[in-house]
């Protein structure tokens, strides 16, 4: 049981790590991001390692999360500006 | 030719993930195991939790460092914006508005309770500093809080609080021997409030990155 959830999350990760990079769109790029930091923190809680999967949580995905999307934000604001 | 290109990078990549993979498979046993020593000193350490011990008493020069660095990186984002006025954000949805002010007062209460978690379990003042960084910039996105201009007297304080607070105590170990060596009496204490000052610091310094730079994009 425990192999098979280990399984699927490291699955999701590589996919999710490959359309990160592969996708075309930076907004959907950011969401994957998101979720890849978001699995990577229940990667981290598997390997037993609660603290870098607070860290993980709290700054890989929700800061720098918020921080890409204020960036794809003024971006789409300059492109449809003058 | 261009496919020749990407079929020999995805060749050579493809020979380094297997490379890789072998290299993992094969890794002798570690050169210097620090498990132990770190289990026998913990009585000492002032803390119960092993990684709290190792970043703020075995290794507490790193994390020392590390809030410099950070202080260090706010500082570049502040000289690189310059000086324009902070502006007001867009006011969004009402509910969105509303659970915001109701999710800001939990955010503040969980980053306590891990500030205070972090002595005897996984917590601390990075984690509690970044939920307090995450609550601000929930505020600044649903609109109820405008960016940061140019800091005023004490939100510099507050920036510079943690690290100088560190460094007074390194300071104040100083003199009664080592660096950052603290007695094992006052440590417990020494090392909370350290973390305490590391934590309004951080939160600060984290909700900086986001909110000096919004002001930016107003303009």
């Amino acid at each position: 049981m425990t192999l098979a959830f280990d399984l699927l999350v490291a699955l999701s990760l590589l996919w999710c790590g490959w359309h990160t990079l592969a996708t075309p769109r930076l907004d959907r790029a950011i969401v994957l991001f998101i979720t890849f930091g978001l699995l990577m923190t229940l990667v981290w809680a598997r390997l037993s390692a609660p603290d870098i999967g607070l860290a993980e949580a709290a700054i890989g995905a929700g800061l720098t999360g918020a921080l890409l999307f204020d960036a794809y934000g003024v971006l789409r604001r300059r492109s449809a500006g003058p | 030719m261009k496919r020749m290109v990407v079929a020999l990078v995805v060749t050579l990549a493809l020979a380094f993930v297997l490379l890789l993979t072998g290299a993992m498979l094969e890794l002798g046993p570690v050169a210097i195991d620090l498990r132990a020593p770190v289990a026998a000193h913990l009585a000492q350490s002032g803390v119960s939790h092993p990684v709290t011990a190792v970043l703020l008493n075995y290794r507490g020069y790193d994390t020392l460092l590390e809030i410099a660095v950070l202080l260090l990186a706010l500082l570049a984002i502040l000289a690189v914006v310059g000086d324009t006025a902070a502006t007001r954000p867009m006011a969004s949805h009402p509910v969105l508005q509303m659970l915001a002010r109701l999710a800001t007062p939990l955010m503040i209460v969980v980053a306590i309770y891990l500030l205070w978690a972090g002595a005897f379990r996984p917590g601390g003042a990075f984690q509690a500093g970044a939920v307090l960084a995450a609550a601000a910039v929930l505020l600044h996105l649903v609109g109820l809080l405008p960016g940061w201009s140019t800091p005023g007297l004490r939100l510099r304080i507050g920036l510079v609080a943690g690290f100088a607070l560190f460094l007074a105590v390194a300071t104040g170990l100083l003199m009664h021997g080592t660096l950052l060596q603290y007695p094992p009496a006052a440590a417990g204490v020494l090392i909370l409030l350290i973390e305490a000052g590391l934590t309004v610091s951080l939160a600060l310094i984290l909700a900086g990155l986001f909110l000096f730079l919004a002001r930016e994009e107003a303009a």
